[in-house]
């Protein structure tokens, strides 16, 4: 690890002009990613900025019924707060689902967003990787790619995104705030994640110099039944090989609205609005939950050793929904 | 006496470790657990990875267990730290630790501090009503879930015991439960109050 | 001595608290890294970045003038070693033997040594450190049938073993079960990485590292220093771990080579990422198991092959096909051990080196013949308990093989199990049950001790033995008691130090029975000086002991601690999630000293079974080399979630030629139970697997496919229409 500078900032406005639109500059939250990457080489800082103790760390409920939630909110209490379990359960569900009770404890929304891909090449600065050297190729897609993308890949970079609770937030339509020199700014979540292309070290859409200050979810009546379920290779402590946020809205048989979101597939969280389009307005079983994950994962390109994934959520998906359409005729 | 920052790669910070203030120039680069064994002669944190993978450097940080090896010591400056030195009281070992030495939940003892600060730390976010990934419902309304082996195995997964004392640990972690709530009520986790409002 | 000996209740048997406990759980033990030293400086190794080569320049001028850089060490300045030796393991692996050449046999070889006064500066630097290469072509392809595959013997044991003809026994019979299974490369990963301080006091050496024997240790630094062993000191008073990669390596040779030039004491903590290619591991085997039975399941052929890799410096064999040595005889009997260089890094002992990987083959394959003949694979067991060593031909010490397998049965509810595969089911989940054979050897070897009777009343013993969390402290101390008839509080044992005499590892499952005999050994001569009455003086009156003749004089026999394994599993094949719902294990191995830390240490062995059957592998990137994901996150061992209620048990088994009864039981736990679960899988599901580990994407192209045979490349053939009652062709349950 190189030396670099440290400066605690105590709000927006001050953080903002820590960074001072340095490039090798970085926000530090918990730092249970980016201290890490620092360790690996991967991440070479000139300075870090403390944002952690920025006034952001509320979770209030908005004028129109849904969440505004704080940067600065740790995973832990995200998933702690009434309001999240009851009215987003499978948002409560992604963050327990991942990491340690340790480190949800010290990751912070605005940091699990931001957290980068652990593919084993990414992580070693022996090994090529496009994504931290734009240009030097992808041994993945000809090496170890078990764990790797199926959806919305390209031959530059197949990593996958790690966050659960990013699933669930890009289930639930969730909106991240940000703040620049220049002034605030929104990103709906589906939408800041860049398209991996040609350019996979090019990560979110948010501007340079940008600090995430919130995510906000909008009223979803939808979400009071929902569920994030996550396959690893081990029972807990450990990444995604996939996962799955659902939430069903059933009445007389019939979905009326359905969110889906996968998660461990692609380089981002996966909204899977091509299989809620069949979902809606269908019959809630098991066939229909079929054909609508099998909507979805038509695009799937999978490399040799992670074909597996397609079942996998195929079968994800069919679970999931029929136990939440289960739950909603009970 | 800690000599005065260097360079703008150094900084002077006061820590709060188990109820003691300590001075002291750091590098940024050190990280709190470093701090802890390589400046302050406080081993019992260990570092078994380095990376956040383990748990075996686990204290609690404003009451809440945290890796103390990806807690860079600058950023730790007017934080309240407790390790495993602290845990202890006047040579009365805490619950957890007796319980822990009483139903030998170790074997080559390098992942214990860990376990126990860990274990600490899951007794009373379980008492502050939050639940886990294998509640059931987590739903406020659905009420706590019992501290079940289960619920125990979950909320310790991130640490490991690769001499895989699991069975006793989570026999400790269990009684050591019963211990903790059959004496007055220990104060929740910092925010906890806030949270479950 | 007290009068009340005679009524006085043995300690050894008696649960016991670990008299380090007190220690262990206020953080107040010291390990290795952790021994404060004046003036202490840090050294980082630095790896090879290419897996074949030559070092073509390191180039040390730019990080030589970083801050607190104090020098950097590496095949151009670095000392000249001794390595033409034959130490206590062999001759040494030339991966210890630091910066001695310029070539790099494999990813993650040590290049340079960087010195600097924090470790913060060390890390920097060493990361800075440019080294250039010439770089070859490297070949890390592991496959059984390379033609570079060849024999290797295990120590005094030979390669290969047989008797009778494997081909016309297996045309004659009945059933024949002929597949081949595949472990992966695993690893130790002890959770204190390895950690050693140097410091030279004149002529002295002095280390404090993280080992298994301090003797051992001294031996090889010795011989590699070309240094009087007397002056060479080694001390380890807490291990966090070890499963045996903590002998000499990289890093101590470094350290007291760093020591040496600048004359100051120097500590090299390997990260865990070096880990990965600096302490050994477990080699990746393919091996082949062809039985044949009558059609009432009695072997009439058994072969066990294997193939493990080694590096290109060092022969390591990882002997699987010795597991077939001692279970079950056959009129044909064949084993063989071969191993192919690779340019990998060296393989080493690892829990139960050779029976851990052999016992999931030779187990899940009898687990195959019991289903093909329509027998319980209990009563297969017992039909195949032989008179006498198969190989050997002597006469077994003692044998409670089914002894365990019938208490296990009892208790595991074994009797109302429904032998049809893939029919039980519980909401998302197949329920399946599996058991499988233990066996592991019983060796003892030379040691000496001193016991010391003070003047307070109290007794102090000082052996150079090593706890590594198998209890051994606490262990000693109870066995002292009995052999001195006091109070196991009036006893005190002194571990750890290379100034208490020569005595043997904590490895082989052996250290426990080995120290203990020399114990009591001196123990015994003590209370004969005692009882002639004459007073102690301030000094104490001390005996040292040798067991080198008595452990000479054993007679030849088949020594083995025996097991029976049982598991219960679930497996979701939609997810291809396998959940561990309970698993028990029954032994017979030897006096148990100290029931709290022996049932510990089984559970332990077992669980290392459920994490080898379901999460352990490093993956190999075939075009650099080196690991794909070297680190915790990347290499998955069971952590608390995967682990169900683990219960361990034991039937009386006093090994008659040991002077406390003890047999020993590091490694036994994890002999066969990867195999109960992966027959309980097998149960479950109707799908067999084969390969090492049972990941979810396994079971899910195996649930998907509808196939028989998940993983490896192995199959089973029924040659013989004899099997009555069986289930058919494997995988039927699940079509």
């Amino acid at each position: 690890m190189k030396e670099f500078g440290y400066q605690r900032a105590l709000d927006v406005p001050g953080a903002l002009a820590l960074l001072d639109a340095d490039a090798d500059a970085r926000f530090l939250g918990g730092g249970t990613n980016l201290v890490d990457l620092m360790k690996a080489g991967v991440e070479r800082p000139s300075r870090l900025v403390d944002v952690r103790e920025l006034p952001l760390d509320r979770i209030e409920p908005t004028a129109d019924g849904g969440l505004r939630i704080g940067a600065t909110v740790t995973n832990s209490d995200l998933a702690a707060h009434p309001g999240v379990r009851r009215r987003y359960p499978a948002l409560a569900q992604a963050v327990l689902a991942g990491a340690s009770g340790q480190l949800r404890n010290m990751a912070t929304v605005g940091g699990n967003l931001l957290q980068r891909t652990r593919c084993g090449y990414f992580t070693d600065v022996t090994k090529a990787c496009n994504k931290r050297v734009p240009g030097s190729g992808c041994p993945a897609v000809e090496g170890e790619h078990r764990n790797h993308a199926i959806l919305g890949a390209s031959s530059h970079c197949v990593a996958v995104h790690p966050s659960d609770m990013a699933v669930a937030l890009a289930a639930f339509d969730a909106v991240v705030s940000y703040e620049t020199a220049g002034g605030p700014g929104e990103l709906p979540l589906t939408e800041f994640y860049l398209p991996v292309g040609g350019t996979p070290h090019l990560e979110t859409a948010l501007p340079q110099g940008a600090l995430i200050t919130g995510v906000t979810l909008p009223p979803a009546p939808v979400a009071a039944l929902s569920r994030y379920r996550k396959v690893r290779e081990r029972a807990s402590y450990a990444f995604a090989i996939g996962s799955v946020a659902a939430a069903l809205d059933v009445r007389d048989g019939v979905t009326r609205e359905a969110r889906l979101a996968f998660g461990a597939v692609a380089s981002k969280p996966w909204r899977a609005r091509a299989a809620e389009r069949v979902l809606t307005g269908a019959p809630a079983d098991a066939g229909t939950f079929a054909a609508a994950a099998d909507a979805e994962l038509a695009a799937a390109e999978p490399l040799p050793h992670n074909a597996y994934k397609v079942t996998l959520m195929r079968n994800l998906v069919v679970a999931v929904l029929t136990g939440l359409a289960e739950e909603a005729a009970r | 006496m800690a000599p005065p920052p260097s360079s703008a790669f150094d900084s002077s910070i006061t820590l709060n470790i188990n109820g003691d203030k300590h001075t002291l120039t750091v590098d940024h680069r050190t990280t709190l657990l470093d701090a802890l064994r390589e400046r302050l002669d406080l081993t019992g944190s260990k570092k078994g990875c380095d990376q956040g993978q383990c748990g075996a450097c686990t204290v609690l940080l404003d009451g809440r267990r945290a890796v103390s090896c990806l807690q860079l010591a600058v950023a730790a400056e007017g934080r309240a730290i407790t390790t495993v030195e602290g845990l202890s009281d006047e040579g009365q070992l805490h619950p957890v630790q007796q319980a822990f030495l009483d139903l030998d939940g170790y074997q080559c003892g390098y992942c214990t501090p860990g376990q126990i600060c860990s274990a600490v730390a899951v007794i009373e976010e379980h008492a502050a009503g939050w639940p886990s990934a294998v509640t059931e419902d987590v739903r406020p309304e659905a009420g706590p879930p019992p501290l079940s082996a289960e619920e125990i195995r979950e909320r310790m997964s991130g640490n490991l015991c690769r001499c895989s004392a699991y069975v006793s640990i989570v026999q400790a972690v269990a009684r050591a439960a019963a211990t903790v709530q059959a004496e007055p009520a220990t104060a929740a986790p910092a925010g906890a109050e806030e949270a479950a409002a | 001595m007290t009068t009340a000996a005679t009524t006085r209740k043995s300690a050894v048997g008696t649960a016991h608290t670990r008299v380090e406990g007190y220690d262990k759980v206020t953080g107040a033990a010291r390990y290795a890294g952790e021994i404060p030293f004046a003036g202490l400086a840090h050294g980082w190794l630095v790896l090879s970045t290419v897996a074949r080569g030559r070092i073509r320049s390191v180039e040390t001028a730019e990080v030589l003038a970083m801050p607190g850089v104090l020098t950097v060490l590496h095949h151009g300045n670095a000392q000249r070693l001794n390595t033409g030796y034959i130490g206590l393991m062999g001759v040494p692996d030339p991966t210890c033997a630091v910066f001695q050449q310029d070539r790099v046999p494999f990813m993650g070889w040590p290049v340079a040594l960087v010195v600097a006064e924090t470790s913060e500066q060390a890390r920097e630097a060493a990361e800075a450190l440019v080294v250039r290469y010439e770089e070859e072509p490297h070949d890390i392809a592991f496959a059984a049938d390379r033609p570079d595959v060849y024999l290797v013997d295990q120590g005094p044991a030979p390669a290969e073993t047989g008797k009778g003809d494997v081909a016309a026994g297996l045309a004659a019979s009945a059933v024949v079960v002929d597949a081949e299974y595949t472990t992966p490369e695993e690893f130790h990963h002890p959770m204190e990485p390895h950690a050693a301080t140097a410091r030279w006091d004149g002529d002295l050496l002095d280390v404090v590292d993280s080992n298994q024997g301090a003797t051992w240790v001294v031996s090889e630094l010795a011989n590699l220093f070309s240094l009087d062993p007397a002056s060479v000191r080694v001390r380890s008073e807490h291990v966090g771990g070890g499963f045996g990669s903590k002998g000499v390596r990289a890093h101590q040779v470094a350290a007291v080579m760093a020591a040496a030039a600048l004359r100051r004491p120097v500590r090299v903590v390997l990260t865990r990422r070096q880990m990965f290619s600096l302490t050994g591991y477990r080699s990746p085997t393919i091996q082949r198991l062809r039985l044949g039975a009558d059609a009432d399941g009695r072997l009439r052929a058994l072969e066990h092959s294997s193939v493990s890799l080694t590096s290109t410096v060092y022969e390591f064999l990882e002997p699987a096909a010795a597991a077939s040595r001692a279970l079950y005889d056959a009129d044909a009997h064949h084993t063989v051990n071969r191993v192919v260089r690779l340019d990998v890094p060296t393989p080493s002992w690892m829990r139960a080196p050779g029976e851990a990987p052999g016992s999931f083959a030779l187990e899940s394959a009898l687990d195959e013949l019991a289903e093909k003949c329509g027998i319980d694979p209990i009563e297969l067991r017992v039909r195949n308990e032989p008179e006498r060593g198969p190989v050997s031909g002597l006469p077994f010490s003692s044998r409670n093989l089914i002894a365990c397998f019938r208490e296990g049965a009892r208790r595991f509810g074994w009797a109302d199990r429904d032998p049809r595969p893939g029919v039980r089911r519980e909401g998302r989940w197949l329920l399946g049950t599996g058991t499988a054979s233990a066996c592991f050897p019983v060796i003892a070897w030379p040691s000496t001790a001193a016991v010391t009777a003070e003047a307070d009343g109290t007794f102090t013993v000082r052996i150079a033995a090593s706890d590594i969390g198998t209890g051994a402290r606490t262990a000693l101390t109870l066995v002292a008691a009995d052999a001195l008839e006091v109070a196991p509080d009036r006893v005190r044992v002194r571990i750890g130090d290379s100034n208490f005499g020569p005595a043997t590892i904590a490895g082989g499952s052996m250290g426990t029975r080995s120290w203990s005999w020399a114990i009591t050994a001196a123990a015994a001569e003590l209370r004969e000086r005692l009882a002639s009455g004459a007073g102690i003086p301030p000094e104490g009156i001390t005996v040292r002991s040798d067991t080198t003749e008595a452990v000479g004089a054993l007679s030849e026999k088949e020594r083995h601690s025996f097991g029976a394994q049982f598991a219960e599993v679930a497996v979701d094949v939609a997810t291809g999630e396998v959940r561990v719902r309970r698993m028990l294990g029954i032994f017979a191995a030897g006096r148990i000293v100290n029931p709290l830390t022996a049932r510990n240490q089984f559970t332990g062995g077992m669980i290392w079974g459920i994490s080898m059957a379901l999460h352990e592998e490093a993956v190999r990137d075939r075009a650099s080399g080196g690991h794909y994901g070297a680190d915790l996150a990347g290499y998955h061992v069971a952590t608390h979630a995967d682990v169900p209620h683990v219960e361990a048990d034991w039937i009386d088994d006093p090994d008659p030629d040991d002077p406390v009864g003890i047999k020993g039981i590091g490694e036994i736990g994890i002999v066969g139970a990867a195999a109960a679960v992966a027959n309980a899988v097998r149960h479950a599901t109707g799908v067999r697997h084969r390969s090492l580990p049972i990941r979810p994407d396994r079971v899910i192209l195996a649930g998907a496919g509808g196939t028989a045979d998940a993983g490896g490349t192995g199959t089973v053939r029924g040659t013989g229409t004899g099997a009555a009652g069986g289930t058919g062709a494997a995988g039927e349950a699940r079509a």
